[in-house]
């Protein structure tokens, strides 16, 4: 086995922690979410593409998303569903993007099903805007090589790694996820951090996530 | 009581170690809890845990209780029916009692807090005793149909705090201040939710005299109409036409509560001509509880009106399956066909647990997912990080914080 490469500057993990803010906006019909959908902040499209990950672990990859459970099994709208859930959420680098590409979605199926504007939710099944709000934080643990890595994501919390994984690329517009830039720039090894990089994280929990990266690179330390 | 290391075990030491984090963030901080009574009621009992378990985490905790006569505690037990949504006569006289106690509240009671925290509308007005300091208001109550000229009172309050807390979407407003969502918890070492043994289970069933012949239907709740124990009760006979089963509803005393005995009476009479019918008063006897949820095949919660729902959490941290109205604050616990089904009717009930007896290995799942749910979500460690967060959110405006 080669000697592992040290990085001159460590990996520091974070953990990242979130608190869900109350908007008091809702939603009956289609044509009230579509005009809120359009309006609210950006941590409200974060909070409700995203909450599924954090919060229903064991049930990834589906539903990823509050707009689609809701469109689905309140206003009983499947066909739309579908298409709010195979939104390709990795292919979006901004929540500005991902908004857009929600609020189309449900623009060209209105214009095609204008029936479905007629739809409402009964009382108490109204759609809630909720927004996330995120405190990051640093923790105790780094890595300056790719064991340590290793062990780290082991121990630290699912939190830590949603937030290097998730919330580093989409919410803070970081061009990869944090874990891949280390180890190109620091490490030096691309072709690690393409094949970290390079795997959809929104078909997976967060566990499995956590032991899809430890593998990857307990192979690499291996090899 | 347990200490914030015995939750390790459960939640891992990661966990604890954010708590830690976090608790270092907000030293020097001192944070008041004011509410109105110093034990019974859901909020005493979240304050007795959260309260020590703060001081572990080295968060400068203090908890307050305002005084108040008997006629104080009947308005606002008015007030907090009224907010329900229950027809309550409400006086001019009964807001100026309001106001005279609170007058007195505010003259006594030193709001000495860095972070003043209120619970509930009966300490409310000593927000006019707002300095330089931070104020929450914490509504436990569900007010997502609210009497308008109760809550328009409190309103007046409100809008001076610096964010209020609600336990579920459906009970925000558009209001002017910051509100944020923080669902109630459970603690999975309280007598209520911890593990038991089988010999503890067996001795309770063996106590009320049930047997595990036949599958063991449960609700837990005090005997009230909103609880629905007769649209329980028909729900299990529609079942009982297929399946053999045994029904078991219990629930608090009714003793002050005249209603509440009424229907305890119409729940017998319902009940009288089948033997497989077991109804339990079990005043605060939560071994027996815990117990009875633990020897359950299926949990019902078929309430037609609920604040939050905590029995749901329970069942489902002991992963039971669990059939429960979508009502208050179960949606947020149960996703329906993933950690349990929802239903709005006795059909819908009685459909769901015949579901759930005839595919074990289907309701098993339903029971795990849920427990997962509800560690990940509702414990009392993650209700203590969300109270640290929002004291922190005081101090900082942005939706993304670096601390």
């Amino acid at each position: 086995m080669e000697e592992l490469i040290k990085a001159k500057e460590p990996f520091k993990f974070c953990t990242r922690l979130h608190l869900s803010e109350l908007t008091g906006l809702r939603a009956t019909t289609l044509g009230q979410f579509l005009a809120l959908i359009k309006q609210v902040s950006g941590s409200c499209i974060y909070h409700h593409t995203h909450r599924f990950l954090q919060q229903h672990q064991y049930l990834s990859p589906e539903p990823p998303n509050d707009f689609a459970y809701w469109v689905t099994d309140i206003l009983g709208e499947d066909e739309l569903g579908e298409r709010l859930v195979s939104i390709d959420t990795i292919q979006y680098s901004t929540i500005r993007d991902l908004r857009e590409k929600i609020a189309s979605t449900i623009e060209s199926y209105l214009k095609d099903s204008p029936l479905a504007k007629l739809k409402f939710a009964r009382s108490g099944e109204e759609f809630h805007f909720i927004k996330s709000v995120s405190f990051i934080l640093p923790t105790n643990y780094i890595a300056y090589d790719l064991k340590e890595f290793a062990d780290v994501l082991k121990k630290i919390t699912i939190d830590s790694i949603y937030f290097h994984i998730f919330e580093a690329r989409l919410r803070l517009e970081k061009p990869t996820n944090d874990f891949a830039f280390w180890i190109e720039n620091s490490l030096g090894d691309k072709k690690l951090a393409n094949n970290i990089s390079s795997f959809d994280p929104y078909t997976s929990t967060l566990e499995d996530l956590r032991n899809k990266i430890i593998q990857i690179v307990e192979r690499k330390i291996v090899n | 009581m347990a200490k914030i290391e015995e939750y390790i075990p459960l939640v891992g030491q990661a966990v604890i170690d954010d708590l830690r984090l976090l608790g270092e963030r907000l030293k020097g901080k001192v944070i008041q809890h004011i509410n109105s009574t110093p034990v019974g009621g859901g909020v005493a009992e979240i304050l007795n845990r959260m309260v020590p378990l703060l001081r572990e985490l080295e968060v400068d905790a203090k908890w307050d209780v305002i005084k108040g006569g008997e006629q104080f505690f009947e308005v606002t037990k008015k007030f907090h029916n009224a907010l329900h949504g229950r027809t309550e006569e409400i006086t001019k006289r009964d807001f100026e009692v309001f106001m005279e106690t609170s007058q007195q509240n505010i003259e006594s009671i030193d709001t000495y807090g860095d972070i003043v925290f209120i619970h509930d509308p009966q300490p409310i007005a000593l927000i006019k005793k707002k300095a330089a300091n931070k104020w929450l208001w914490r509504c436990h109550i569900d007010v997502s149909n609210p009497n308008e000229r109760v809550w328009g009172f409190l309103m007046d309050f409100i809008v001076q705090y610096d964010s209020a807390v609600f336990s579920a979407p459906a009970f925000s407003r558009k209001l002017a201040i910051r509100q944020f969502l923080i669902p109630p918890s459970i603690d999975p070492l309280s007598d209520k939710n911890k593990e038991l043994s089988q010999e503890i289970i067996d001795s309770v069933l063996k106590k009320y005299d049930i047997k595990k012949d036949k599958p063991i239907i449960t609700q837990v709740s005090r005997f009230d109409r909103l609880k629905d124990p007769i649209g329980v009760i028909e729900a299990y006979l529609q079942v009982k036409k297929y399946i053999d089963c045994q029904l078991v509803l219990a629930g608090g005393t009714a003793e002050d509560d005249p209603e509440g005995f009424k229907v305890l009476e119409e729940v017998k009479e319902k009940a009288k001509k089948d033997p497989d019918i077991h109804i339990l008063l079990l005043p605060q006897n939560d071994i027996d509880v815990n117990a009875l949820q633990r020897a359950s095949d299926v949990i019902v919660q078929k309430s037609l009106k609920e604040g939050f729902g905590l029995t749901v959490a329970e069942a489902l941290w002991k992963a039971k399956p669990v059939v429960a109205s979508n009502v208050g604050g179960i949606p947020l616990q149960i996703k329906h066909k993933y950690s349990g089904l929802l239903c709005h009717s006795v059909e819908g009930a009685s459909f769901a647990i015949k579901q759930l007896l005839s595919s074990p290995a289907y309701a098993k799942k339903l029971g795990e997912n849920g427990r997962e749910h509800i560690k990940n979500n509702f414990l009392i460690t993650r209700h203590l990080r969300d109270y640290m967060l929002l004291f922190l959110s005081l101090y900082h405006p942005e939706d993304i914080v670096h601390l």
